[in-house]
């Protein structure tokens, strides 16, 4: 089984980027759950998800306490919250950030080699495309090229069941744009 | 014990990603359900929100009524079933605990509705998470009460739901006790039977003429329902002379419902492949175990997989979920635990001034036993406290230790709380 836990801010699309990946892992034939840390939905504070993915039925239904992925959709997270606690020794950190390798390493508080990080210039593409700061789909693709959890066209899918068809396009290209330009650091 | 195909087999069944809330919406759905009332603002849950859409869009025939209150919601439905509908409402929390009136002369009329609780902590203070302090407050009032692990369980059992309600045997309502956010907010993988195989198993929509009453007034026998046609009265004044008479009519009535639960189960499982232990207990490794835990709704799962992983480590543990809370199978139980030496009952509630209701129930269940397994209560989660593994594994390992010792200094304990 692997878990992954989403940090994002309200309205970034966390959640829905987990539902997407679950739904996707389910179309590929696995076992999912996906769910929030539930508390008021209040636009800009930071939130979280969990998605589960496995070969076998899930039978626990708690949180996540000790991830094998972890994904950031807003690097302005990294200034309070440690991203990577409980994250398991050689896990993924995929975060959404421009600037340099070494500066993101300094930002998560963690050696080279302990982890595996991955960056994506997330804001950037979501802006380009989706003319928004929605930046969940972004990272969907960065954890795609990292991981190969999940197929495209599990992704495809999921996206064309979740939105209507020009934004189920519009997301489609930006994930395959984004599995272009996230690179482990 | 192996089972043949189902009928429906995985394949012919759809696949769909769903919360158990919405698996819900499209097991009622699916249902042929003539009537839903529900109040349509916070405390609902996503049931009706999804189901009013399918409405909205024409998919379903039923008539939706959004009405002012859960006293209302349920008073709605209370006439709708009397008039031989097949009825069903939704809550949680303190929409259920505002019903609470109602849900008795729901009962006593013995209208099978059905109705599904996301589980929610009551007020106050304030909160909107998991716990089960709303469904022990209808323990009493004469529903049967069912608890599912899972979403994929939560529309199965809504669809058993109305079969065991609607039973001439039991002809009493069904709620259906999913865990608010575990498993009304939790994505998962589900399998959906088709259309058609639900109308087959629920035998098409509810026919009310088919339970029929004798009264002074008519020559023949009647079909138990409203109808100007030939007026019968619902729940009139009934003093010392019938109103305990009427009561039996109940005691009995719950007396039926274990095997009426079971066969329905079974004959579900025939058709969809998924077994749920026997529909009314789900134990796991307890033949040769020292230690059972008893559980209800989704830490079910989160204390099996625990269980799995210590029985590596060769402890000699196993663990009942308990499926259906009213009536209590204070017997069957009784026959799984009884080899054990010492029992933790899991509570997600508690009695003030007592314990969790289940460890009540299984002290009863406990009591005729010339032998008796040690209990202990463990009251959890409340509020939506999470359950982690972690705190399982903590829980088992003084189990072990109180085996050990043969003795029991404080039966009421509680799990993940500050000190």
């Amino acid at each position: 089984m692997v878990e992954v836990r989403w940090h994002g801010r309200g309205g970034q699309g966390a959640w829905t980027a987990s539902n997407l990946v679950a739904m996707a892992a389910m179309f590929d034939g696995k076992h999912v759950q996906s769910f929030p840390a539930f508390g008021p939905e209040r636009s800009g504070a930071p939130i979280v998800a969990f998605t589960r993915i496995s070969d076998e039925p899930i039978e626990i239904h708690s949180m996540v306490y000790e991830p094998d992925i972890v994904i950031v959709l807003d690097p302005t997270l990294l200034k309070n919250v440690r991203v990577v606690e409980g994250l398991k020794k050689g896990g993924f950190v995929i975060v959404n950030y421009e600037g340099p390798g070494e500066k993101l390493y300094k930002a998560l508080g963690v050696e080279k080699g302990v982890y595996r990080v991955y960056k994506v210039p997330a804001t950037k593409l979501a802006l380009e495309i989706l003319k928004r700061p929605i930046t969940n789909t972004a990272l969907i693709g960065a954890f795609i090229k990292a991981t190969g959890l999940v197929s495209l066209e599990g992704i495809e899918k999921a996206l064309r069941e979740r939105f209507p068809g020009p934004l189920a396009e519009k997301n489609m290209f930006l994930i395959k744009k984004s599995m272009e330009l996230a690179e482990e650091v | 014990m192996v089972y043949g195909m189902p009928r429906i087999p995985p394949e012919k069944q759809i696949l769909k990603a769903l919360n158990g809330d919405e698996a819900v919406a499209y097991a009622v759905k699916q249902s042929l359900v003539d009537v839903v009332a529900a109040y349509p603002i916070t405390p609902q849950t996503i049931i009706v929100e999804k189901f009013s859409e399918f409405v909205a869009d024409g998919e379903v025939h039923t008539e939706f009524v959004p009405v002012e209150s859960e006293h209302s919601a349920m008073s709605t439905v209370v006439g709708a079933a009397a008039a031989g509908a097949r009825a069903f409402t939704a809550t949680a929390a303190n929409g259920l605990a505002l019903m609470w009136e109602i849900l008795y002369i729901a009962a006593s009329l013995r209208l099978p509705i059905v109705m599904a609780v996301a589980n929610r902590a009551l007020s106050a203070p304030i909160n909107i998470h998991c716990d089960h302090s709303d469904a022990m407050g209808m323990r009493d009032s004469g529903w049967v009460q069912l608890f599912v692990e899972n979403s994929q369980e939560a529309y199965d059992t809504v669809i058993q739901a109305f079969r065991i309600a609607e039973d001439p045997d039991v002809l009493l309502p069904v709620a259906v006790n999913l865990d608010g956010f575990f498993l009304s907010h939790t994505l998962e993988n589900i399998r959906m039977l088709p259309d058609e195989a639900v109308h087959e198993f629920l035998g098409g929509y509810r026919d009310a003429s088919k339970v029929k009453v004798k009264v002074d007034y008519f020559e023949e026998p009647v079909p138990l329902m409203l109808n100007p046609a030939r007026p019968l009265s619902f729940g009139p004044l009934d003093l010392y002379d019938y109103y305990f008479e009427h009561k039996m009519h109940q005691v009995e009535a719950m007396k039926r419902v274990p095997e009426v639960v079971r066969r329905v189960h079974d004959e579900y499982a025939e058709l969809s492949g998924r077994r749920y232990g026997d529909g009314v207990l789900v134990p796991y490794a307890v033949e040769d175990a020292d230690i059972i835990i008893t559980v209800l709704g989704s830490s079910g799962g989160t204390v099996r997989s625990v269980v799995k992983k210590m029985r590596e480590r060769g402890v000699k543990v196993g663990t009942v979920r308990i499926r259906m809370f009213r009536p209590f199978p204070h017997r069957e139980l009784a026959e799984i635990l009884k080899g054990a030496k010492v029992v933790a009952v899991m509570d997600r509630a508690i009695s003030f001034g007592s314990y969790g209701p289940s460890f009540l129930e299984i002290n009863t269940a406990l009591y005729p036993l010339r032998e008796k397994p040690l209990l202990v209560n463990y009251v959890y989660g409340l509020g939506g406290r999470d359950l982690p593994p972690g705190d399982v594994e903590k829980m088992i390992e003084e189990l072990v230790e109180i085996a050990r010792r043969g003795e029991v200094e404080e039966r009421l304990r509680f799990i993940g709380v500050r000190a």
